[in-house]
């Protein structure tokens, strides 16, 4: 394996090699750093590790086409400026020392063997995933059998008791927010969490009181020269674009979107839906609101202090309100919470409460993903 | 009505395929959506509105939209028009 390559500086080895070390940042490939190690030809030749890789490009018979690496691996063609000193670079070398090493690419018989191999061989792989899921499928018990192993004592308990236990007509509301109360709990965080995550990604930061554009016309400089592609790249001076057919439709849509979230929500435990359907159904109406009218006017009850509240408070009473019920069930106490007459809207203990909590966070959560994908903030 | 369940899950699996096989990420996202009403009638045969409600509030509505503003954002949309103006 020990083979001595004469262009070892351009080989697609050494490249793996310096990304595998951590000496070139692939995703700037252009700001790498100019203190890397570069290795000596004779010494560093390739490793005795088994790497299947370098022998594809290995019959290439012109030196510059075995330099680049191959196409479909992102990681290995990003690092084309090699840092390199002038001594090791073969004189006869076509390019020069920051050159992208990705123009030859499409040249040379081996990487194109190897492309159309690498082609096959993932058609392959995937006709092979298919076909195993497949085969799975195939050894699943029949829909609606009774013999069925999730046909157990469980769901007969749920089904039996239910209703007398939860006081849920809508048994499916009854087992998330009564029985896997917990569960749902951790749903809702996990949904905070995501809007959290996607804050830290997509914020733009500006002081506090300031539009970001304005801040972006003192950081740039000569204003007249950034106005234009300044508009073009913040959204929110576009914002509201002023379509009459858009804001008549949503004049018309957007109470009834409202509206049936509300309901959703509040009939949860009597009719199909729940938090997660209402606050959802809730959270496409305000973006469609946000879309007609624009950002001004959301922002009038809708920021990110009132996020903040609403998601906070919702999320703190549902784990205060079933900590409390989790308590009171396992010391075999009296929770003292009236379960109502089922079928009534104010029935069955905690759950339209819990119901109204997990809505008004996916709701937040849905349109907070959207404020922050579209001008960086909530 | 078995038969229309039938031409539904037909649909699906072209939806599927062929927002892989699109060329156009703007053409794949709305194939996607499409995918998702598909998959809500579904829901609603497999006696789960709840589900259904869900399907067509996230996966046809929100989802669909965030992926609209990230083309936008990465600008995948805006590059097209001078490209089709000048075509014709």
């Amino acid at each position: 394996m020990s083979r001595q390559r004469d262009n070892y500086q351009q080989s697609f080895w050494r490249k793996f090699r310096q990304w595998v070390d951590g000496e070139v940042d692939t995703l700037t490939a252009e700001r790498m750093e100019s203190a890397a190690p570069v290795l000596q030809p004779e010494t560093a030749a390739p490793a005795p590790v088994p790497q299947p890789e370098t022998a594809v490009p290995a019959p290439v018979p012109q030196p510059e086409t075995a330099a680049p690496a191959p196409v479909p691996q992102p990681e290995t063609a990003a690092p084309a400026p090699v840092p390199q000193p002038q001594t090791v670079a073969p004189a006869s070398h076509p390019q020069p020392n920051g050159a992208p090493a990705l123009s030859p690419v499409t040249e040379g018989r081996g990487l194109r063997l190897y492309n159309r191999f690498y082609q096959i061989m993932s058609v392959l792989l995937c006709m092979g995933i298919i076909l195993v899921l497949l085969w799975t499928i195939a050894y699943l018990p029949v829909f609606g059998n009774a013999g069925n192993p999730d046909n157990n004592e469980v769901s007969a308990r749920y089904i039996e008791q239910g209703l007398k236990e939860t006081g849920a007509m809508n048994m499916v509301t009854g087992m998330i927010l009564d029985y896997r109360a917990f569960d749902t709990f951790g749903e809702s965080c996990v949904l905070f969490i995501a809007s959290c995550c996607v804050l830290v990604l997509l914020r733009v930061d500006t002081a506090p009181g300031e539009n970001p554009g304005k801040k972006k016309h003192g950081a740039a400089g000569d204003p007249a020269q950034v106005h234009l592609p300044e508009q073009l790249v913040d959204d929110r001076i576009f914002e509201p674009k002023n379509d009459i057919i858009l804001q008549k439709c949503a004049t018309v849509l957007v109470p009834v979107i409202l509206m049936f979230g509300v309901y959703i929500i509040l009939n949860g435990h009597l009719s199909p839906g729940g938090g997660f359907s209402g606050g959802a159904v809730m959270g496409s109406g305000l973006i469609l609101y946000l879309n007609a009218f624009g950002f001004r006017k959301t922002e009038r009850f809708f920021n990110e202090k009132v996020y903040r509240r609403i998601t906070v408070s919702a999320l703190t009473f549902y784990c205060l309100a079933k900590s409390y019920s989790f308590f009171t069930g396992a010391n075999h106490l009296e929770s003292g919470i009236p379960l109502g007459t089922a079928g009534a809207i104010l029935s069955s203990g905690l759950i339209l409460p819990l119901n109204i909590c997990v809505g008004l966070v996916v709701a937040c959560t849905m349109y907070a993903f959207y404020t922050l994908f579209r001008k960086g903030g909530i | 009505m078995k038969a229309f369940e039938i031409v539904l899950l037909g649909c699906l699996v072209v939806c599927a395929v062929s927002v892989a096989f699109a060329r156009d990420l703007l053409t794949s996202i709305i194939i996607f959506m499409s995918y998702s009403l598909i998959m809500c009638v579904i829901w609603i045969f497999l006696q789960s509105p709840d589900l259904a409600v869900t399907e067509a509030a996230v996966g046809a509505g929100v989802t669909s939209i965030l992926f609209f503003v990230t083309l936008k954002k990465i600008k995948a949309i805006r590059k097209e028009d001078p490209d089709e103006q000048t075509e014709r």
